[in-house]
């Protein structure tokens, strides 16, 4: 069951497109069924998982290198998988409504349900190799929704640049994943979970954690690589809801929980993930309040809770742990419905800018119920979610080593974070209606059934926090920390200092609010600072390497053939003649004797040839005295009983006369240009050349050949291969793969020839 | 340049050159020969239509043009490849109608489906660019 909730995604996504042309205007609600019966199905197993056990498969993929698909589910898979197929749903719907009639909605929704195919994947793989390819997955299918308005270079570059920061951290995640293996002796996450104290003790324990968190990092944007997330707000609304809040983001945040009971529990683990997601919590939240654009609001304040949860993740106490899912929890359900509402807005009134957005209670009363709900939960307010969370995250900081830096940094991001819910959603909704360019109404049903779902769900956690907690909440802290973990999920719990400090953070938040100018003026005190940020930084990178890489394009691509060839020959000689001659060294082995006289006199005939075609007076002697070489060499092959390659070499021969004959009235009149010291040159390192390659076949000769291949071909042929002709057979049975491989050179090569050629056509016959 | 001993020639000469790349295919899997060798044979017999005639005459006589035949040569030697993985066995491993064919001939498999894949992306890569060069 669980590898079809995985491959069905992927096999929606490949019928999508046909999906939309038959079922116009509907397809996100029948898209929609697919997560939402996964979500049905997972939500069925909620209390088998609850009861501690795992629901686990395993296929061998490639036994040669002991990689098996093996999948898992246990409490923290089940958490994600959850939110992953319902907000999935949610998001599938609300597509449906803000593309409505996009010309190409059908590649979109192949898109974002090849992305939630890749993301079940990941939280479900208990391989770590296998987990790496559906990592790598949600990286390049977030490259394609981000740059889903491709006619736009921001969306180009949003998305590109994503790609490449996710994808180099894909690479040190699968270094660290590769060296994890080794190093645990094991595969597989839960086998590797027993041998912690080894890893522990390994020398490489240092390496792995810093590429494995590498990896992490960069995919849920943790300074210093938080800079890809603000831009990658370049996509559709519904896509920036799914993966750059509730779902792909958290994926890094995910690797850590996965990986915290194997790497987690060291001092560097506690400094590192504790410092990193510190710093990241305060700049999104401090961030959050320099913008003005609905979705870059909502965006840096993702990226203060990816900071939060894995400052939390580092500390690793039962706490922290605790704290860590609820949060995670209550921030999906609230951030999606925010984006959503935000994407509502942006379709219905034109604009997300929040500085202009006002009043638009009346005119979408749904919409800014959800809003409203959800930044309720957002800011922390009992008895939403958010207040669970947050009541939790203090808890664990107060009780943390160092605690007034974890304590000082949380409450501060905080109450960041309340200006930037009020700031998002609950502003736009009331005060004197704006003068809107259209007339704002209420999205249709898809636009706002989404959000309001989200929302609710938020505020039904937060009052049946018992329930959620017990079912969902604790497997999933007790897989994290692989230990039994109860999360109570009370909203209440006597007059106690984190709610004080709550209480504290609520006041600051609202004040900080309506003081919004004091935010501006800080702004400009930073802004400064910007320039020389990690954007800047990346950007600067990307510019040194293509300048690099167009200067040395300049040097190696001089266009002209003559160079190429030189230039291979020159470099051919050098790397042949080195290791020839400094270490298997050169005998003159032959004696003539049993030299046929046909056979010496095949030899001066290709020398002729050869001398003709270089002395030759116009371009057609010289290809013909270059066949009557090719021709002779394949009389060689004849002789030596090769028949197969001889012939081979006859029908080239012939083709290539015919082609040098199409190609020579092409050419521009025969005449000698070349200098006499080029004539000098270009004799020295030919003759030198051919020399060399006598030397290599003469010493290759001298070489006493192990029959053992040729022996396995021989005996093979006829019962393996049923052919009585050993090279035949090579060809198209054993060593099949490698002919697929060069007839798909050939055919690469020949769409090159026709497409050089034909643009020369045109360009002739096009007047400049 | 029309000459008439050429087009004559080329004409009496390509169906037979055509069934020789045939035959050299055919008898490829026992004796000297094979897909590779028979599709540049068949690109010869179109070459020497080029020559004698023109690109269009050549095109005209052709059912498949050289660019389809790539692309269906690929296909079909991949496909056949992938054959095997659907019985269940690795990548291009061969599979046999008539395994020991009586009389040295080839028996009838994926090996022989490949071949011919070889033989048409051959033949297409030649005569495309053939094509293109002798095109105006």
């Amino acid at each position: 069951m669980l590898v079809v909730a995985v491959l069905s995604g992927f096999a929606l996504a490949i019928a999508a497109p046909w999906l939309v042309r038959l079922t116009r205007g509907v397809t996100g609600w029948i898209l929609a069924l697919l997560p939402f019966t996964l979500a049905l199905y997972f939500s069925s197993v909620v209390p088998q998982i609850a009861a501690g056990e795992t629901i686990g498969v395993s296929y061998p993929w490639v036994p040669s290198l002991g990689v098996n698909l093996s999948l898992l589910l246990d409490g923290l898979s089940l958490l994600f998988v959850l939110l992953i197929t319902g907000i999935g749903s949610v998001v599938l719907v609300f597509s449906g409504g803000y593309l409505r009639g996009h010309p190409q909605l059908g590649s979109f929704y192949a898109y974002i349900l090849m992305f939630m195919a890749s993301m079940l994947g990941l939280v479900l793989a208990d391989d770590v190799l296998t987990m790496f390819v559906f990592w790598e997955l949600t990286s390049i299918s977030s490259y394609l929704l981000i740059g889903f308005k491709h006619q736009e270079q921001a969306s180009r570059t949003a998305a590109l640049q994503a790609l490449l920061v996710t994808s180099m951290g894909g690479l040190s995640l699968l270094a660290g994943a590769l060296l994890l293996t080794q190093v645990g002796g094991a595969g597989r996450i839960s086998e590797l979970v027993h041998r912690a104290a080894a890893v522990h003790a390994d020398p490489l324990y240092l390496p792995i954690l810093l590429l494995i968190v590498g990896g992490a990092f960069t995919k849920s944007a943790q300074f210093p690589f938080q800079f890809w997330l603000p831009s990658a707000m370049q996509a559709p609304t519904p896509v920036s809801a799914y993966l750059h809040s509730a779902t792909m983001v958290k994926a890094g945040v995910y690797l850590l929980a996965r990986l915290s009971p194997v790497l987690g529990g060291t001092d560097t683990w506690f400094y590192l993930l504790g410092t990193v997601g510190a710093i990241t919590m305060l700049m999104g939240a401090y961030l959050s309040l320099r913008h003005t654009d609905l979705k870059l609001i909502l965006a840096y304040s993702t990226v203060s809770v990816l900071g939060l949860l894995t400052m939390l993740l580092g500390l690793g106490t039962d706490e922290a742990i605790r704290a860590a899912v609820t949060y995670l929890l209550a921030h999906a359900l609230y951030k999606g419905a925010l984006f959503l509402a935000a994407g509502t807005v942006d379709h219905e009134a034109g604009t997300r800018d929040v500085s202009m957005l006002r009043g638009l209670r009346r005119a979408m009363p749904l919409t800014a119920a959800a809003a409203g709900i959800a930044a309720l939960s957002m800011a922390g307010l009992p008895p939403f979610a958010g207040f669970l969370g947050k009541e939790l995250l203090y808890e664990a900081a107060l009780h943390t080593e160092f605690r007034t830096i974890w304590t000082g940094a949380a409450v501060l991001a905080s109450v960041f974070l309340v200006a930037a819910a009020l700031i998002a959603g609950v502003r736009p909704f009331f005060g004197r209606v704006m003068e809107a360019k259209q007339k704002v109404h209420e999205g249709p049903v898809s636009l706002w059934i989404g959000p309001l779902l989200l929302a609710i769900l938020g505020a039904t956690v937060g009052l049946l926090g018992g329930v959620a907690g017990q079912n969902l909440l604790s497997p999933a802290a007790s897989a994290i920390g692989n230990r039994p973990l109860q999360v109570e999920g009370a909203l209440f719990h006597g007059f106690t200092f984190t709610l004080g400090l709550s209480a504290l953070t609520l006041v600051a938040g609202v004040a900080l609010f309506a003081k919004g100018r004091a935010v501006t003026w800080l702004g400009h005190l930073t802004s400064s600072l910007e320039q020389f940020g990690p954007q800047r930084g990346y950007f600067k990178l990307i510019d040194g390497l293509n300048s690099l890489a167009r200067r040395q394009t300049l040097i190696f691509q001089s266009g002209y053939l003559r160079f190429y060839v030189l230039a291979t020959m020159a470099a051919t000689l050098g790397l042949v003649a080195y290791p020839l001659f400094a270490s298997v060294g050169v005998r003159w082995p032959v004696s003539f004797a049993g030299l046929r006289l046909y056979e010496l006199g095949l030899a001066v005939l290709i020398l002729v040839a050869a001398f003709g075609a270089v002395q030759a007076r116009s371009m057609l002697a010289s290809v013909t005295a270059l066949g009557a070489v090719g021709f002779s060499v394949a009389l060689v092959f004849v002789l030596f009983g090769a028949p197969d390659v001889a012939m081979t070499q006859f029908s080239v021969e012939t083709l290539i006369v015919i082609l040098f004959v199409l190609v020579v009235h092409r050419l521009p009149h025969y005449s000698v240009s070349s200098s006499r010291a080029v004539k000098i040159r270009d004799a020295v390192l030919c003759t030198s050349l051919g020399a060399l390659m006598t030397i290599l076949v003469l010493a290759a000769a001298a070489v006493p050949l192990d029959p053992v291949v040729s022996r396995y071909y021989a005996s093979n042929s006829v019962p393996g291969g049923h052919g009585h002709n050993i090279v035949n057979v090579i060809l198209v049975d054993f060593r099949a793969l490698d002919t697929l491989g060069e007839i798909t050179v050939l055919a690469v090569a020949a769409v090159g020839v026709y497409a050089l050629l034909r643009l020369r056509l045109s360009a002739k016959e096009e007047p400049e | 340049m029309k000459s008439l001993i050429l087009s004559t020639a080329a004409r009496l000469l390509m169906p037979l050159m055509l069934l020789f790349s045939i035959f050299v295919f055919t008898r490829g899997h026992n004796a000297p020969g094979g897909g590779f060798i028979g599709g540049l044979v068949a690109a010869s017999a179109v070459s020497l239509y080029v020559v004698a005639y023109n690109v269009a005459a050549a095109r005209r006589l052709l059912i498949m043009q050289p660019h389809t035949a790539i692309a269906v040569g690929l296909l079909i030697a991949a496909g056949s490849g992938i054959l095997a993985l659907l019985r269940g066995k690795p990548l291009m491993t061969g599979l046999w109608l008539n395994p020991n064919a009586a009389g040295g001939s080839a028996g009838i498999g994926t090996p022989l489906l490949f071949d011919i894949g070889v033989f048409l992306v051959v033949f297409g890569v030649t005569v495309l660019i053939v094509f293109t060069l002798a095109e105006d």
